[in-house]
């Protein structure tokens, strides 16, 4: 158990530059996700902290003390790997025992210690097989298992779920999530996917080319995304963009006009000297809904429909050729070639400058707050 | 083209791959069934029907008493079996270790090396001949195992390292990390995890070192040839005169020769199992 900080990491290979100066501050039991798309420097960044990369710049400090030239197991860290990286020549309880052993610790301890994670990840029956005669789902938990065992202060997992298959991966989310619960202790998780960052983590570390785009919980980038990047990365299926002028600009309001020349009062504060600017207006699909009771309204040809039973998308191609997704109920009738006009509330808009910048909304109402 | 006709292609494929090797194993078989039957022999059996089976009239075992009465067979093999086993030992060790190194860690110079030993496998080792002799009698070791185990050390290094090194690089990346993650120190990462994962490369290297060193002459015969470290095959040559050569003892002695180094393969033939790293990663 400990908090971890981590002051201007920087970390270049040779004259490339993966991670340029990345702050951030994991408080004791917090479950922190990296998450990013390919190439951003999660991963590195996750290695820098177990170890295995050497920093080219800046501090990291495990419980307050400066770790920067500490191998791994001087760091107290235990690291889960997609690729397991079980030792194929020892059985399961060899594998969660071959750390403790090297400790010189006692003998009765080791054991009492791997039967307690084997009883944690139901692996009781397993400890006599080796990693060639388990599932993939069982090769997770037993690598997490030899994770456990070493009672690290600080657990890191380099994409754990990505080799399992799909209902695999949702229960073994789960029992990640439990984990988490019961043992209290600090974990550093990174994923490429957001679902698993939405519903694992305490925080989430959205990255972008080796830049930490927004740190804050999963409600708080769903909802006050601060750049256009993390409001399209962040939601499934990805949040709809289009261009949109300033035209006019209030207290606590802006007037903009929508493609299909419509105009719309959206609350943000806008600055005066960016009335006539182009800027970015974004909303989720999950927010349109069919009809034109919302402030905001778009009207396009369904191009395609996917039906998943609960509900349906539509994708429109809009008159100035922008694609919309809308997220129609699972009993809609909607068919390819329809035109259909949806709307959203003004609420539900964000609103991005030209550098991607999100516009301060204001009165954000309930439904559209990560308040509580 | 329907599955019927590529099952036919691969059957009639299979059929040319095995006649190809199956005559090629005779051939390779046929001069060792040779040996061993007439070692089983009268003398005159030999020379009459030198590719007959031994029958009631020319069976016989003169042979093998003759070589094991007359001469110190005994000894040969113990000094021949010493040499092999000590030089296998040591090239696998010396040759595991290096190719960690080449592998595992950057450092100046670490592609220089690994060419630099390499040219060891291109340059036969006997255009050293007279090099080497005149090292090891500086050195004060002619006639004795040690200068035997010293050269063929250096023969055998260069190929070992080769392929350990090229099977090391096969090992995960993330086996080596999750082992410094867990704690574990570079030697028992070398000793615990690398080593048992590359037996089956451990045992070609083993086969492929220890075939040329049994059946060396030409180096027992400089650098050794004294009373008392002649090793199996320079053993033999006793047998063979300028004028006479007693056949019988020398194709008696050559059969025995085969048996250790038959066991030996057979031991090492037994860890070259595939699939040994399969489930350490996906």
């Amino acid at each position: 158990m400990a908090d971890l900080k981590l002051d201007q990491i920087r970390k270049s290979y040779g004259a490339v530059d993966v991670l340029h100066g990345i702050d951030l501050d994991v408080k004791d039991g917090e479950f922190v996700v990296f998450v990013g798309p390919s190439g951003c420097g999660k991963s590195t960044l996750l290695r820098i902290i177990a170890g295995l990369e050497d920093i080219t710049g800046g501090d990291l400090m495990i419980d307050g003390e400066v770790v920067n030239t500490k191998s791994p197991r001087d760091r107290g860290i235990a690291m889960v790997f997609q690729s397991y990286a079980l030792y194929p020549h020892m059985t399961v309880y060899k594998n969660m025992a071959f750390g403790l052993k090297l400790d010189k610790q006692d003998k009765a301890a080791i054991d009492a210690r791997v039967r307690e994670a084997a009883r944690i990840l139901q692996l009781d029956q397993l400890l006599d097989r080796r990693p060639s005669e388990l599932s993939g789902g069982q090769r997770q938990r037993v690598a997490i298992g030899r994770a456990i065992v070493r009672q690290p202060k600080v657990f890191l997992f380099d994409e754990p779920l990505s080799n399992l298959d799909a209902a695999l991966r949702v229960q073994t989310r789960i029992e990640i999530a439990k984990l988490h619960q019961d043992l209290k202790s600090t974990i550093i998780y990174v994923t490429h996917d957001q679902v698993e960052a939405m519903t694992l983590a305490d925080k989430i570390v959205v990255m972008n080319g080796g830049n930490v785009e927004q740190v804050g919980s999963p409600m708080q980038l769903y909802h006050h995304p601060e750049t256009r990047f993390v409001a399209g990365f962040i939601g499934s299926p990805a949040m709809n963009f289009t261009n949109v002028t300033i035209d006019a600009v209030g207290q606590g309001q802006a007037t903009v006009s929508v493609p299909g020349g419509m105009k719309s009062v959206l609350p943000f504060n806008v600055d005066q000297a960016d009335i006539g600017k182009q800027v970015e207006l974004g909303i989720r699909p999950e927010h349109l809904g069919l009809g034109d009771e919302g402030a905001l309204t778009v009207s396009g040809l369904v191009d395609v429909v996917e039906k998943l039973g609960d509900s349906t998308y539509l994708y429109l191609k809009l008159a100035n050729g922008d694609r919309v997704t809308v997220r129609a109920p699972g009993h809609s009738r909607v068919k390819i070639g329809e035109t259909v006009t949806a709307s959203a509330p003004a609420g539900a808009a964000h609103l991005f400058n030209d550098k991607g910048k999100a516009y301060q909304k204001v009165d954000c109402p309930a439904e559209f707050s990560a308040e509580e | 083209m329907s599955f019927a006709n590529i099952r036919r292609e691969d059957a009639s494929r299979a059929v040319i791959v095995h006649a190809i090797l199956l005559t090629y194993t005779l051939v390779a078989l046929y001069p060792i069934f040779l040996v061993v039957i007439n070692a089983f022999k009268t003398r005159k059996g030999i020379f009459r029907d030198p590719m007959g089976l031994p029958n009631a009239e020319t069976f016989s075992l003169e042979g093998f008493t003759k070589v094991l009465a007359k001469s110190n067979f005994e000894l040969f093999f113990y000094n021949s079996f010493t040499v092999t086993i000590v030089t296998i030992v040591i090239v696998l060790l010396l040759a595991a270790m290096t190719a960690w190194a080449l592998s595992e860690y950057k450092f100046p110079g670490n592609t220089a090396l690994a060419l630099y030993l390499a040219i060891g496998i291109m340059v036969p080792i006997r255009l050293g001949s007279v090099s080497i002799l005149n090292l090891i009698v500086d050195m004060g070791l002619v006639n004795t195992l040690t200068a035997l185990v010293l050269v063929y050390v250096a023969q055998g290094l260069p190929l070992a390292i080769f392929i350990l090194t090229e099977f090391m690089h096969q090992i995960p990346k993330d086996l080596k990390e999750a082992a410094r993650c867990d704690g574990v120190g570079e030697f028992k990462i070398f000793f615990a995890i690398i080593l048992p994962l590359i037996r089956p490369a451990v045992a070609t290297v083993a086969v492929f070192t220890m075939i040329p060193i049994w059946n060396d002459l030409w180096f027992p015969l400089i650098l050794a040839p004294g009373d008392g470290k002649q090793t199996i095959t320079l053993g033999v040559q006793q047998f063979i005169g300028q004028y006479v050569t007693d056949w019988n003892a020398v194709l008696a002695s050559l059969s025995l020769a085969i048996i250790p180094i038959l066991i030996l393969y057979l031991i090492f033939s037994r860890q070259l199992i595939r699939g040994l790293t399969s489930g350490a990663v996906k």
